[in-house]
């Protein structure tokens, strides 16, 4: 199909289960790290925020320098992985898919922390007046009066995590079915003179992200955070 | 339910300093009185477990649900909320949301139903819509049902009609003394309109900058010559009685034995127990019994009190037969004219009153 060859659908999986687990991780983080930005405004909470946004205006060889020294054999986090007898986390999947979480935080905790901060204290807060405990909240009045903010942070950390080549590359190498995903198979066509094959990819990776795009400002119109 | 609500905390926000140690019964209607910004709202965030005041103790009767080692949280205190917003879930239909806190009570501790709490509030025409096709006023009487149907111990109203037009207003007035007196569940009204106090309160709690400066029962509130609960209509009085069936005049009678008044209630008023208001300027005062005169109430009353009042004019408090008091207010000219005197009879010829619950 679309004249691609086992090594592409193998860099399609790789990407695939990346971006999937990517944002399930994701989703577990930045849900309780959204909302509790949205609580409040002190000096923690800024700080944390700074911290969460860094992504944004880091070039990935930077992040993906700095994990390479922590979570390489003898960075201080590799080491102790190989000390309990777990393997160090430089170009392996996992060490790709802890990048991957970092990296794409800011487009997952953003969403959020906009239709938390659209919510307000109310619905919550009657919501506890009336009995309901807080997982009981999160189910019955955030989630579906999130939903919106919810299909954003998804979609755009999934569509993100697609789109990262540099940090990959610095802290995952190019193994296939390890590490290589599309954008660092793509380079690599372009390298060996592939046009044909480089042509292909990045084809399916732009249509890809352009309907992903299209879905997401759709839904942002559609899902106004509703106010109460 | 018997028992106090006994609340103390400690706050400073900015120039903002809450100081609170307070109780008072848990019964009938607790009015909180004082003006925008005094801490009304956060003392009863505090009450409710909406927030977290360091070293603030909250006793609910014989349960602590904050103290130095305690934190009940809000689920668990099982105190409704109206606010002043309208606060329905926006996802739920009226139905929804009448049933969110009812599913979560226990069916053990469910002490009103469903059909009595519709029918109490009037909505049944209301069940099917959604939270968007409401009114203001309709908003606010499913967030009363919805609050209720969670079978509070304790009901807190944040000035639930402040955000609401005369019009409205009037139309709920009916709704929240029904409830006053007949949920059986003991209520916080917020408010700073001392009209709401005088239908609906009990017992008034006064807040001024932070702190709680009194606390007293209606009656005492209002027997204040510069009492706060006066309106642009001056001083008034609110005396509560009996009120018999009206005879073929359209008359009815109110108030005991010897010192009855006839008052026309012109709705077919349900309830026997109601409050009336009486403008002290309303009242004149007799020596006798006036015999020829259009004003056809007259009660025999003691003078306890003559207070001076800005404007040269003069406010008597009396005491009717059953205790409750009576305010008056004439000239200093006339009475002077008519030596009045603490301790002395007098009758009260009242021209006016009005039916408020």
């Amino acid at each position: 199909m679309f004249g691609l060859g086992p090594a592409d659908w193998q860099a399609i999986h790789v990407t695939l289960k990346l971006c999937f687990f990517t944002t399930v991780i994701l989703l577990l983080i930045a849900t309780p790290l959204a909302w509790w930005l949205s609580r409040g405004r002190s000096a923690w909470r800024v700080a944390v925020q700074a911290i969460v946004a860094l992504p944004l205006v880091l070039p990935p060889t930077v992040l993906g320098f700095y994990l390479l020294v922590m979570l390489g054999p003898r960075g201080p986090v590799g080491s102790t992985l190989e000390s309990i007898g777990l393997n160090h986390l430089a170009f392996s999947f996992e060490g790709i898919l802890l990048a991957s979480v970092l990296y794409s935080m800011p487009f997952a905790v953003q969403p959020l922390l906009e239709s938390f901060n659209n919510l307000g204290r109310r619905p919550v807060e009657v919501a506890a007046s009336l009995g309901a405990g807080v997982i009981d909240r999160f189910f019955t009045v955030v989630l579906p009066l999130c939903k919106g903010g919810f299909v954003v942070a998804a979609t755009l950390s999934f569509a993100h995590t697609v789109g990262e080549f540099g940090i990959i590359l610095m802290l995952g190498g190019s193994i296939p079915g390890e590490t290589k995903v599309l954008s660092v198979l793509i380079y690599d066509h372009a390298e060996a003179m592939n046009y044909a094959a480089a042509h292909r990819l990045s084809l399916i990776l732009l249509v890809f992200s352009f309907l992903v795009l299209f879905v997401v400002y759709g839904i942002n119109r559609r899902f106004q955070v509703v106010k109460i | 339910m018997n028992g106090q609500l006994h609340v103390q905390a400690q706050l400073r926000l900015g120039d903002f300093k809450l100081q609170v140690d307070t109780h008072w019964p848990l019964q009938g209607v607790t009015a909180l009185f004082g003006r925008s910004g005094c801490g009304k709202t956060t003392l009863l965030r505090i009450i409710s477990g909406l927030e977290k005041v360091k070293g603030a103790q909250v006793h609910f009767a014989d349960q602590c649900w904050q103290s130095d080692k305690v934190w009940v949280p809000a689920e668990q205190r099982r105190v409704g909320l109206v606010f002043q917003e309208p606060s329905l879930l926006p996802h739920l239909s009226v139905t929804g949301n009448l049933l969110y806190g009812y599913k979560r009570t226990p069916p053990a501790l469910r002490r009103l139903q469903i059909d009595a709490v519709v029918a109490m509030l009037g909505l049944e025409t209301l069940l099917e819509r959604g939270v968007a096709q409401l009114s203001g006023g309709q908003r606010q009487r499913v967030a009363l049902g919805r609050a209720l149907l969670s079978s509070p111990q304790l009901l807190l109203l944040d000035e639930p009609l402040a955000a609401l037009d005369t019009q409205t207003k009037r139309e709920i007035m009916p709704f929240l003394s029904k409830l006053a007196q007949q949920s059986g569940v003991p209520m916080v009204l917020i408010t700073h309109a001392p009209d709401e106090v005088q239908r609906l309160a009990d017992r008034v709690v006064f807040m001024h900058n932070g702190v709680i400066t009194e606390v007293d029962g209606l009656q005492q509130a209002m027997a204040r010559p510069d009492s706060p609960l006066f309106d642009d209509e001056g001083p008034s009085s609110v005396l509560e009685g009996e009120l018999s069936l009206p005879d073929e005049h359209g008359m009815s009678q109110f108030g005991p034995e010897h010192s009855r008044l006839r008052v026309q209630a012109s709705a077919a008023e349900e309830q026997t127990h109601i409050r009336l208001r009486v403008l002290a300027r309303d009242v004149s005062v007799a020596l006798d019994d006036p015999a020829r005169i259009s004003i056809q109430n007259h009660l025999k009353v003691v003078i306890n009190q003559l207070h001076e009042l800005p404007g040269n004019r003069l406010l008597l408090s009396t005491a009717l037969r059953d205790g409750q008091t009576l305010l008056i207010e004439i000239t200093p000219w006339s009475a002077q004219q008519l030596g009045l005197q603490p301790g002395q009879q007098v009758y009260a010829l009242i021209k006016s009153v009005a039916l408020i619950r």
